[in-house]
């Protein structure tokens, strides 16, 4: 699709949606939303440019052996946080029990090994959704 | 705030059977799209935000978008 109007609007409004993801997965422990929502959001943002600027400057920008290993990658820093809980000598993600920094609540680093676990999600939850995309439409 | 609410039900029953009903693959699909839309406004005010955020990427967003990828691959028309 070669739509200079469209090609323009992407360009501009696609680092908002980011942005706007990327907050949705950061405070995902002291506001609605999470790893899920702000992983979907930043997906779309992804989706829009590889409608609005084709495939292949869209594999270009993200290759798919990158969101393989960012699939993989969000997944195994998920479970090595939760397999520390039991170094640590708790059950699988025990968080308090075993003394991880909990700091004021309400702010954002706080509520130990909540924010990375989330961040684990949307990392996930993102590239899943680009990797689904990429290859239903890619020709064949 | 109660009447909202009644409007936007009857409008989710109307865009629930609009779906089933319409021949055109592309309508249906836009018309599941006003669908989401409506229900990510009620999760809103079922105060169930992040629902709403979810829906409102996955339901209006991704769901229609990847429904319009397969269209444009297979036909437009219901037999």
């Amino acid at each position: 699709m070669d739509d200079l109007i469209v090609k323009t609007i992407t360009r501009l409004i696609v680092p908002f949606i980011q942005v706007y993801g990327i907050f949705i997965i950061l405070h995902g422990h002291i506001s609605p939303g999470g790893g899920f929502s702000g992983g979907a959001v930043l997906g779309s943002s992804m989706i829009l440019f590889t409608l609005s600027y084709g495939l292949t400057d869209a594999t270009k920008k993200l290759p798919h052996k990158v969101t393989g290993v960012l699939e993989s990658g969000g997944i195994i820093w998920y479970i090595l946080l939760g397999l520390m809980g039991i170094l640590l000598g708790g059950k699988f993600l025990s968080n308090k029990e075993v003394g991880f920094f909990m700091g004021q609540a309400g702010e954002i680093l706080s509520a130990g090994i909540i924010p990375l676990i989330t961040v684990a999600i949307g990392i996930k939850v993102a590239s899943t959704v680009i990797t689904l995309f990429h290859t239903i439409i890619e020709e064949d | 705030m109660e009447l909202l609410n009644v409007i936007l039900v009857v409008f989710l029953i109307v865009c629930a059977i609009a779906v089933e009903r319409t021949k055109d693959l592309l309508g249906a699909v836009i018309i599941f799209a006003a669908y989401s839309l409506t229900m990510a406004v009620l999760w809103l005010m079922l105060k169930a935000p992040d629902i709403a955020l979810t829906e409102a990427a996955i339901g209006a967003g991704a769901t229609t978008i990847l429904f319009v990828a397969v269209i444009s691959r297979t036909r437009r028309m219901e037999k």
